[in-house]
């Protein structure tokens, strides 16, 4: 009895009183999420099967088993019957360089690392001296294609050298860059009062959209050179970043016109009545919000961009893909797809998913109003 | 109508281009190297390698092309290309010749004003099985499921073989010989077609080749050949002759390794002679050097040693010579007399 007189606290000032014996803990949070229903007991179970069935072949044939250091396909064999690593060890650095001359691959490297300031002031307002950083940012692209094409000082390189990651980064980033912007102004002239303007971008659009990416990089590659006088050579990479960024540029349009007609006709007629100009009232008005609800959908296409890029294969370009299978083709290695697609395929996750972190993160940013 | 209309000119447009650039050696010297079309990898055919050198049998014959034009086996510039750009890109003057194990029909030859140079490989449609089907001939097939790469020569040389020997078969349609590996191993066909050369590819990137059998008969003709655009016939001429020089220095015994001493001076062997350039200017016939065929073999080496190099028994591959011996060991190799 003495107990309760002690613990007399005055009203609402009671402290918590722990939950029950077995509500809690971790053996609790497991029964409840594993075993809580019969449904999730069979699951549980289901789930369990399929990880024992297929965990411990899948990290035998890619951790325990695998063979790192081998001449041949038939050396990693004698070894161990797992994944020949082997091969994507020798060949890493072709992956990522190509044909790129071996001393002159700084430039690349250079010009991949100076990639990400420029990302980074780009993407995050925190960053230090962002407004003055900025003209760097523009500069970049010119920065790198003078590092990478050579010329003025540099030892130029023909771009039938580029290929592998570096080929899939030019053309991505090419693409990923210039589309957002042309797309806009697609999306704006869709949307245009202007008669003339209005049917140039949805010929356009309709255009693009409705011929597949391969059917434009034939073009590109092949009626292209009909087309052009005799005599006229036309760098095959600069056709295919031509087309990529068109296609993209269409695709852009589509998701950003949604963002504009998402926007309230109130907000167009505000911007009016404060006396904005056309250019005005877009950037300052409808445009923040607009690209703010649109921003999924536009990192959805920059991410289908990115991976479309493997299919510059087919006109002869070699992609980190391409040039990998090329080298499947050396007798040596004759017969390991499966490295070779599993290294390719960590590669871009690695690319896409970093893509749509930065989207979240963006989104989760800028959710003033909205949030769901 | 219009779009015909458009098309005829842009035909129209690329035959005076071919025209305008008929003097395609110029313009390879002009330029400094050779612009060879091949494939983008096909095992023992053309592939790179860890440097990022192009190799294999096909990249072989355009060092030898670059070797009899500037006296240098280096200065080739390789365009990849796939199955489906391959013509355009030689018609559209993206490569001044073509090496991509690519059979020569009449179709190409005539319709896509492609001019053939010759044959380098003799290729033909085979079949590889799994040793415990016990099948020793193709004739005991009835009834199996063929793996087979759609939209190719193949898939109707297989329904013409079958429809021919009154036998039926289940095709299971496959886009890649990487497809048709994983198909074949894990036994969703019993039977996989393609060309002789690929099956020998396939067989050697298996874990256990001794254990599949590739069948005695060959069911189609598959002749593989360079090829150049229509127009130009001294170009043509050259990388001809080009060929058969290869082809011809394995018949009198001149090798890369003993080039060099042979084209030293006369030989005494007529033949020997007039290829390497000791007697006559047939070199110059051809707009080259009197060295162009010793350049070519100091590059490669001659027919013999380019198949045993990359193809031949002592490779993965292990292909035999066959039909591509010389004919005077019963293949079908016979190069025209260079005098």
């Amino acid at each position: 009895m003495t107990d309760v007189t002690e613990q007399n606290y005055p009203p609402g000032k009671h402290p918590s009183l722990p939950p029950p014996r077995n509500m809690t803990g971790w053996h609790v949070w497991i029964w409840k999420n594993f075993f809580g229903s019969i449904t999730n007991t069979v699951l549980t179970f289901l789930s369990i099967f399929l990880i024992w069935q297929i965990v411990p072949g899948a990290l035998d044939f890619l951790v325990f088993d695998s063979v790192v250091n081998a001449g041949s396909r038939a050396e990693c064999r004698e070894i161990a019957d797992g994944a020949c690593w082997a091969v994507i060890v020798e060949r890493f650095e072709q992956s990522i360089f190509a044909f790129y001359p071996e001393e002159e691959r700084w430039r690349v490297i250079l010009a991949f690392i100076l990639l990400f300031p420029t990302v980074g002031i780009l993407l995050f307002d925190g960053f230090p001296a962002r407004a003055k950083l900025m003209k760097f940012t523009i500069a970049y692209p010119f920065i790198a294609g003078w590092l990478i094409v050579g010329g003025w000082g540099l030892e130029p390189v023909s771009t039938d050298k580029f290929g592998g990651v570096m080929l899939t980064l030019i053309i991505g980033v090419t693409g990923i860059t210039l589309s957002l912007p042309i797309g806009i102004l697609l999306a704006l002239g869709r949307i245009s009062k202007l008669p003339a303007m209005r049917i140039v971008c949805v010929a356009f659009i309709e255009f693009i959209r409705g011929v597949p990416l391969i059917t434009l990089l034939f073009v590109a590659s092949t009626m292209l050179n009909y087309f052009l006088p005799p005599g006229v050579q036309f760098d095959l990479l600069l056709r295919v970043l031509i087309m990529v960024t068109l296609f993209a540029s269409a695709y852009m349009a589509e998701v950003i016109r949604g963002g504009l007609q998402a926007i309230p006709k109130g907000q167009y007629e505000a911007a009016d009545a404060m006396g904005l100009k056309y250019w005005q009232s877009m950037r300052l008005i409808i445009l923040p919000q607009a690209l703010k609800i649109s921003i999924p959908g536009i990192v959805n296409t920059f991410i289908g961009l990115y991976k479309d890029t493997t299919l510059v294969i087919i006109i002869g370009l070699l992609d980190v893909l391409g040039i990998m299978k090329t080298a499947l083709a050396d007798p040596k290695w004759n017969g390991l797809p499966e490295e070779v697609y599993i290294y390719t395929a960590i590669f871009f996750f690695v690319s896409c998913f970093a893509m749509s972190r930065y989207s979240l993160y963006l989104e989760k940013k800028l959710h003033t109003g909205h949030k769901r | 109508m219009k779009l015909k209309t458009i098309l005829v000119a842009g035909a129209a447009l690329a035959a005076t281009a071919t025209v305008a650039h008929a003097d395609t050696l110029a313009d390879v010297k002009a330029r400094g190297e050779l612009n060879c079309i091949v494939t983008t990898g096909l095992v023992g055919f053309a592939y790179t390698d860890e440097n990022g050198q192009w190799r294999g049998f096909d990249a072989d014959f355009c060092r030898a092309t670059a070797a009899a034009i500037f006296g240098d086996g280096s200065k080739v510039k390789f365009v990849p290309t796939t199955g489906k750009t391959r013509f355009t890109a030689l018609n559209a003057g993206e490569g001044d010749i073509l090496y991509r194990n690519t059979t020569e029909t009449m179709s190409r030859d005539v319709d896509l004003k492609l001019s053939f140079l010759g044959i380098n490989y003799y290729d033909g449609q085979g079949f590889m099985v799994k040793k415990d089907l016990g099948v020793t001939s193709a004739k005991e097939l009835n009834g199996a499921s063929v793996c087979i790469q759609t939209g190719t020569t193949t898939e109707l040389n297989l329904a013409d073989y079958f429809r021919a020997n009154d036998m039926s078969y289940e095709p299971v349609p496959i886009e890649t010989n990487d497809e048709a590996r994983a198909n074949y191993l894990s036994g969703r066909c019993d039977v996989y077609t393609t060309d002789a050369s690929g099956l020998a590819a396939t067989r050697a990137s298996l874990d256990d080749p001794k254990n599949h059998i590739v069948l005695p008969e060959i069911i189609s003709k598959e002749p593989l050949g360079p090829a150049v655009r229509q127009g130009d016939e001294a170009w043509g001429d050259l990388t001809r002759w080009v060929l058969r020089a290869v082809i011809a220095a394995e018949e009198y015994g001149v090798t890369q390794e003993n080039v060099a001493e042979l084209s030293a001076g006369p030989t005494g062997k007529p033949d020997v002679d007039r290829l390497l350039g000791t007697e006559g200017n047939f070199g110059e016939m051809i707009g080259l050097g009197n060295d162009w065929a010793a350049n070519a073999i100091k590059a490669v080496g001659n027919y013999g040693e380019i198949f045993d190099r990359n193809i031949g028994p002592n490779t993965e591959l292990g292909i035999e010579r066959g039909l591509n011996a010389q004919w005077y060991d019963g293949g079908l190799m016979y190069a025209a007399p260079i005098r």
